[in-house]
């Protein structure tokens, strides 16, 4: 453990109390074993460090898949007052609207167990993968820029889905405020190519069956069974969000000096919210977010193809519906009720997922009785879970909760442990076929290099920031 | 990363140097094209996160593997230097490691007696 000090509040909550110079308390969420497991991990100095920044409002939060990051933690959440606050790329991370969707289907497991192999092979085929991979698409700048504006509503307008799903997408995968012109030539240049690419490392596009409903109205309502057949994609907004976000740090880097701010750790460089520079950085962030909803939304249609084709189904029979769409990387202004009043804030929830409660205005009308879908992926071959917003989540957490499982091995850890193994043969030693374009990706990608995220998901659900609904194991996966 | 030089010329030549080695084996990059690589910093370490920063430009934003570096002039706040290298192919080029942003993340460049010595934790 760093030289922080954790003051256990209750069974699911510890505190680091505020020194120096922090504004507010950290407050993270954990288990007992959680955090004896965390070990040496530096991330509870960087939740301090976070509470050292202008404008912090309450506190500085962390969720369970906590772990080490660049600048804010991993599973980091903080929320920022607009006038006196700050906005910092490093608090939404490089891969700006790295996010889930989750498709369902009419199909069981029964349907496709013999088609299994067939269905891996075919969409690693179909869908681009892995390092600098590039898409069918080379789009003109002046195309690009309409994808930035209007996300997922560009591809669906292109033909890449139906206007159904973007009512099941989080802000219906258009965030307001992007302006292109913010966006360097180089992301641009960077992004041109790579619409329609799932990525590498920790990126996928996994089948898994629903294995465990834990709340059957709500699953009802999500249109979940137990035995049927679904898809996740984990995806981000590719080089055009790196490169975001680096141009961002380099500017703030510069800005903070100049405002004689004196921060911890120059990943965390920022910007006043009301200033030039952050409105800037927020009007570029939101054209990453659109263009990794429309990133994910051409992964799906592609899938939905893949399925058709391979299983000899019209799309109908196939009936794959999106259930919903998150991002767990961005900063979003959302109001919030703080000492009995209606506030805006701009939340930073970096590795952490949105989990707004029933009755809120921004859910779509099908989920507004039940509340948000939250859907947290699982590391490669554990599946993984849905979970509902609450109430309490909104009170507590600016409406946040945890985003998956959470790395306790750095990637070269996870190299040097599994040398000499077949990471895909042990995969299908579980009934589970796993396919990567990487020679490295299996090996960093390893179960053992994660949390248990059935440790993370108890704690949210212990906590009350969320609800399980369901539990899905992994069945075949795609990564990069 | 850690990173060793006589000078701090040798200095930010061996981190550029790293980058490509770290990701491919250079051996197998021939020379065909030449770029100028020009940034600026705040301060030494500033500078040399900005400098790889172009570096690893090069390669995610316009699919350059680059082993040969020079560094024409440098001081504290700008660096102008060229790099040497050819596009990225598939077929004869393998990436070894994906290198996805250079990062401030205990960034260190100071002179000593033995030289100047430098860190720089990449986002892989």
């Amino acid at each position: 453990m760093s030289e922080i000090k954790l003051e256990k509040i209750d069974e699911y909550r510890w505190m680091i109390p505020p020194v120096g110079g922090m504004r507010v308390p950290g407050i993270i969420y954990s288990s007992e074993e959680l955090i004896r497991e965390m070990g040496t991990d530096e991330s509870p100095k960087q939740v301090a460090n976070v509470a050292h920044l202008p404008g912090i409002v309450k506190y500085s939060l962390a969720m369970p898949d906590m772990h080490w990051g660049y600048g804010f933690p991993i599973g980091g959440v903080a929320a920022f007052d607009m006038d006196r606050g700050v906005i910092s790329p490093g608090g939404v991370g490089y891969d700006i609207n790295c996010g889930c969707r989750l498709m369902t289907t009419r199909l069981s497991l029964d349907d496709i167990r013999d088609c299994l192999q067939y269905l891996v092979v075919a969409l690693f085929r179909d869908i681009p993968t892995g390092v600098g991979s590039k898409g069918v698409l080379k789009l003109s700048v002046k195309e690009e820029k309409k994808v930035l504006e209007k996300g997922a509503k560009w591809a669906v307008d292109q033909g890449y889905g139906t206007p159904d799903d973007l009512e099941a997408t989080e802000d219906r995968g258009r965030m307001e405020g992007a302006d292109p012109e913010q966006v360097s030539t180089k992301a641009l240049e960077r992004g041109r190519e790579q619409l329609g690419t799932l990525g590498s490392g920790n990126h996928f596009l996994e089948i898994e069956v629903v294995e465990e409903i834990f709340d059957e109205a709500v699953a009802a309502a999500f249109g979940l069974e137990k035995d049927q057949i679904a898809i996740l994609i984990h995806s981000g907004s590719r080089g055009l969000g790196y490169q975001i976000c680096d141009d961002y740090l380099a500017k703030m880097v510069k800005h903070v000096g100049e405002l004689g701010l004196s921060l911890p750790d120059r990943q965390l460089a920022c910007a006043y919210l009301s200033s030039d520079q952050g409105k800037s950085y927020l009007s570029a962030m939101a054209c990453a977010a659109n263009y990794a909803w429309a990133n994910r939304q051409m992964l799906m249609h592609w899938t939905r193809e893949t399925f058709a084709r391979v299983l000899h189904k019209s799309p109908r029979e196939i009936g794959m519906r999106l259930l919903y769409d998150v991002c767990h990387n961005i900063a979003k202004i959302e109001t919030f009720t703080v000492d009995e009043r209606q506030v805006k804030l701009c939340v930073h929830r970096k590795g952490a997922t949105r989990a707004f409660p029933p009755g809120h205005p921004s859910l779509p009308g099908r989920y507004l009785k039940v509340g948000q879908p939250v859907l947290i992926p699982g590391d490669m071959g554990t599946g993984s879970y849905v979970l509902v917003g609450t109430e309490k989540a909104m009170k507590d957490t600016f409406g946040s909760t945890c985003h998956g499982a959470g790395r306790v091995m750095s990637r070269n850890q996870a190299t040097r442990v599994s040398s000499g193994r077949s990471i895909a043969k042990e995969m299908a030693a579980k009934g589970i076929i796993v396919m990567a374009t990487g020679k490295g990706t299996l090996r960093e990608e390893i179960p053992e290099a994660y949390k248990n995220l059935d440790q993370v998901v108890q704690v949210v659900h212990e906590a009350g920031i969320s609800k399980k609904v369901a539990r899905l194991r992994s069945l075949g996966c795609i990564k990069g | 990363m850690e990173i060793y030089g006589k000078t701090v010329e040798e200095l930010f030549v061996n981190a550029a140097f790293a980058i490509g080695d770290l990701m491919t084996d250079l051996q197998n990059v021939e020379v065909t094209k030449v770029r100028r690589i020009v940034a600026e910093g705040t301060d030494w370490e500033d500078l040399l996160v900005n400098y790889l920063r172009e570096v690893l430009y090069l390669f995610n934003g316009e699919g350059l593997l680059l082993g040969d570096y020079a560094i024409i002039e440098v001081d504290p706040w700008h660096v102008v230097g060229e790099a040497r290298g050819e596009p990225f192919d598939p077929n004869r080029h393998r990436i070894n490691t994906e290198i996805k942003a250079v990062t401030y993340h205990q960034a260190l460049v100071r002179e000593t007696e033995a030289g100047w010595i430098g860190r720089v934790v990449f986002d892989v």
